[in-house]
């Protein structure tokens, strides 16, 4: 079992935990995720890591409120365990010194991974820029807390709630525009990362990307996260999730991502 | 002694009759009677040279066991069997018999061998009903070893290790014990509740499991004898699903194998929505194989309620490698045999949804390197299975993690622990390995047979030092 050390509401649909995992916390790098089950019987919940503490010897995640186990998580509280937390999964994200800039492209919870990509590479001394997503304020997570290491955030929401009305990509495509960067990381919605990539290949800026398919294991196991990256099949739980985004066959992943929405509606109703 | 029983044939099994089996996820054999036992038993031999224990990966005292049972001894057969045996209840039950013990079993030579398999599941059986107590504590010697795994090969080097005083400490992946017990064999052959029995077992004996720890990411090999493990034993398995390479492979509903069975044994999909791990699976269903597993993804799939499921397998009948038991079990379930049919292409629909399987058939010619008789094509025999859901199952490689996170362990091309074969001990001082990380996809008593050889060779090194 493991132990919920802090939990934070961030929006109505989106929380923020702090787990005591220290197998997870010692070895865990930015761009790599946990499995999660709630309770016994409950389904495998991959989440990317958000953040952590290895003197602590906790694991932060963020995620949406979408189905199910989400929902049954969110019902948690600070003290209360989970069933099962297993990880580090996946290749850490390849994060070296830029000469210029980097700017990172957060869609919703995306910005949750996207946060220890970005501190790690201004830990190391890389400038970095944040372009911040969301259906309104209430939906534009960690603006505070890239604020603390970025050059600048920018936000864009669909209302004009809060920062500029409209997509995280008409600020990208301004912003590169205007100044000179290295590469750009995008983490968000499936759309939104294909998006990106629409304006950032024409421009040859490498794009990193992270997906997050459905998958059972995490381990190289099942094989259910079949990626197409440059005509070549991937698992994206073993050789990812993070890939180059000009090489991803983003249509696949989208219908494949949405595999299971019959079952999950079901489930739903099924099990109150 | 009793007078022997002369009988050709072996007392039957009583099963599940196959129109109700292929409804429901419970257990197809249904085992022995005390009465079935000692009348089977009453037609072993106990010949002096016992040909069957040396058809045996784990020397079970055979005749010794079954002579127990012949008495009416039930609890005393466990009890020799269990001196070489850590999982009994397993191996009755999934043992490829045939080839092993009961191929070699001189009453085979005139009819049918001693039921040995389904005489050692009899008194695991019984002992598990009857007995509860724990067993005597042993005394430490104050060494560690840790265990990659806990699969088949991962439990019984655990098991041997405990009983000589080694502390012992298992680190799993998932969340779960048993590795493919518990993933992969489905519950209508090998029960989820008795591998869990198996495995308290040997956790009462003393051995730790921790679920949940990804050797290669959570810790390394190598960190593990940082900490102060004496030796490391790894038997991680072969849990990378090989896939077709033909086009259409990433439409949805296909599956691997491992996804497959995963999702209905470890995840309990077979009770969703009780339990919320999803499996869809379509009315008509392909699975590409014809080993053990290819045969209890059909299984599966018909219990889930597919109407048609096809085995489609590029080489014959002959050369398929499943258990005769597992061919004929299928065969009386309704499952449909195309042999000598190679898929060249996963047909799609506009959706993205699998809806058919494009297909070419085959002749038998000249053998290939592996002594079987390549299949060849025959020109314009192309057809179209419509099925909407594809179940690939053309066997598992060992998981890469290991081999890439711990340098210095030498491997094979195709990815296969290189051990030696005296010892397992690996191209690393004090590190083993064995179990399908070594052979590539093989069965639970090799696996088993490795773990043991492997926790021998472990003992003597660690009791000089």
């Amino acid at each position: 079992m493991y132990k919920i050390i802090k939990k934070e509401k961030l929006n109505d649909t989106v929380d923020l935990l702090e787990i005591k995992a220290p197998f997870v916390a010692r070895k865990c790098e930015p761009g790599q995720f946990i499995m999660l089950r709630v309770d016994e019987d409950g389904e495998r919940i991959p989440l990317t890591i958000a953040d952590y503490d290895r003197d602590q010897g906790t694991v932060t995640i963020i995620y949406q409120i979408v189905g199910y186990s989400t929902t049954l998580l969110s019902q948690k509280k600070e003290g209360d365990c989970v069933q099962d937390f297993a990880g580090p999964m996946g290749s850490p994200a390849e994060l070296t010194k830029k000469e210029h800039k980097v700017i990172g492209v957060a869609g919703g919870v995306g910005a949750a991974p996207l946060y220890p990509q970005l501190k790690k590479l201004a830990a190391q001394g890389t400038k970095v820029d944040v372009i911040i997503g969301g259906k309104s304020a209430a939906y534009v997570l960690l603006a505070d807390a890239f604020a603390q290491f970025c050059d600048q955030v920018f936000i864009a929401t669909d209302d004009g709630s809060l920062g500029t009305k409209g997509f995280v990509t008409n600020v990208l495509a301004d912003q590169i525009a205007k100044e000179t960067y290295d590469e750009c990381i995008a983490i968000g919605p499936l759309i939104m990362m294909k998006n990106v990539v629409k304006i950032t290949k024409p421009a040859g800026l490498p794009t990193m990307v992270s997906l997050n398919p459905i998958m059972v294991d995490g381990t190289g196991m099942c094989g259910g996260c079949r990626v197409t990256i440059d005509g070549e099949t991937k698992f994206a739980c073993v050789d990812g999730p993070d890939f180059d985004g000009f090489k991803v066959n983003f249509d696949e992943c989208m219908k494949r991502q949405g595999f299971y929405r019959e079952e999950e509606h079901q489930c739903r109703i099924g099990r109150g | 002694m009793a007078k022997k029983n002369m009988q050709v044939t072996k007392v039957p099994m009583p099963e599940q009759a196959p129109e109700i089996r292929n409804k429901n996820f419970d257990e197809v054999a249904l085992g022995y009677t005390q009465e079935m036992a000692i009348v089977e038993a009453g037609r072993c031999l106990n010949c002096k040279n016992s040909p069957c224990v040396k058809g045996c990966p784990v020397n079970v005292p055979i005749p010794a066991f079954i002579s127990k049972l012949a008495q009416g001894e039930f609890e005393d057969a466990y009890q020799t069997i269990v001196l070489e045996n850590a999982l009994p209840a397993i191996c009755g039950r999934v043992c490829p018999q045939e080839n092993q013990c009961e191929g070699k079993c001189v009453r085979g030579i005139k009819g049918e061998p001693v039921a040995i398999g389904r005489l050692e599941r009899f008194a695991a059986d019984y002992h598990m009903k009857h007995h509860k107590g724990a067993s005597d504590p042993v005394q430490k010697n104050g060494k560690k070893v840790a265990v990659v795994g806990s699969g088949p090969s991962g439990l019984t080097c655990a098991g041997e290790l405990v009983k000589k005083g080694y502390d012992v400490s298992v680190f799993e992946a998932l969340h779960k014990a048993g590795g493919v017990l518990s993933y992969g064999i489905p519950e209508f052959r090998l029960p989820k509740d008795l591998v869990a029995a198996e495995i308290k077992n040997i956790e009462d004996q003393g051995v730790s499991i921790d679920t949940n720890i990804i050797v290669g990411r959570s810790i390394t090999v190598d960190e593990l004898t940082e900490e102060g493990y004496d030796a490391v034993f790894i038997g991680s398995g072969a849990g990378l699903p090989g896939f077709l390479h033909i086009p259409g492979e990433n439409l949805l509903g296909v599956y691997s194998a491992n996804e497959f069975l995963t999702r209905v044994n470890l995840m309990k999909g077979f009770q969703f929505p009780k339990t919320p791990t999803p499996v869809k699976i379509g009315e008509n269903v392909a699975v590409v194989g014809a080993g053990n597993v290819a045969m209890d993804s059909a299984r599966t799939a018909k219990r889930l309620g597919a109407k048609n499921v096809y085995i489609v397998y590029r080489r014959s009948i002959e050369e398929a490698p499943a258990r005769a038991e597992e061919l004929h079990h299928a065969e009386e379930e309704g499952i449909i045999f195309k042999f000598l049919n190679n898929p060249s292409e996963i047909i799609g629909d506009d959706k993205g949804d699998v809806a058919g399987l494009k297909i070419v058939k085959q002749q038998l010619g000249e053998p290939d390197a592996s002594g079987r008789r390549r299949p060849v094509p025959i020109k314009g025999s192309d057809y179209e299975l419509a099925v909407q859901t594809v179940i690939i199952a053309i066997g598992q490689k060992p998981n890469p993690l290991i081999r890439r996170t711990t340098p210095g362990l030498s491997c094979e091309s195709w990815g296969g622990i290189i051990v030696d074969e005296d010892t397992m001990e690996t191209s690393k001082k004090n590190i083993y390995a064995g179990g399908d990380t070594v052979t590539g996809a093989a069965t639970v008593i090799l696996a088993m047979g490795a773990g043991k050889k492997a926790a021998a060779a472990i003992d003597q090194k660690l009791s000089l030092s």
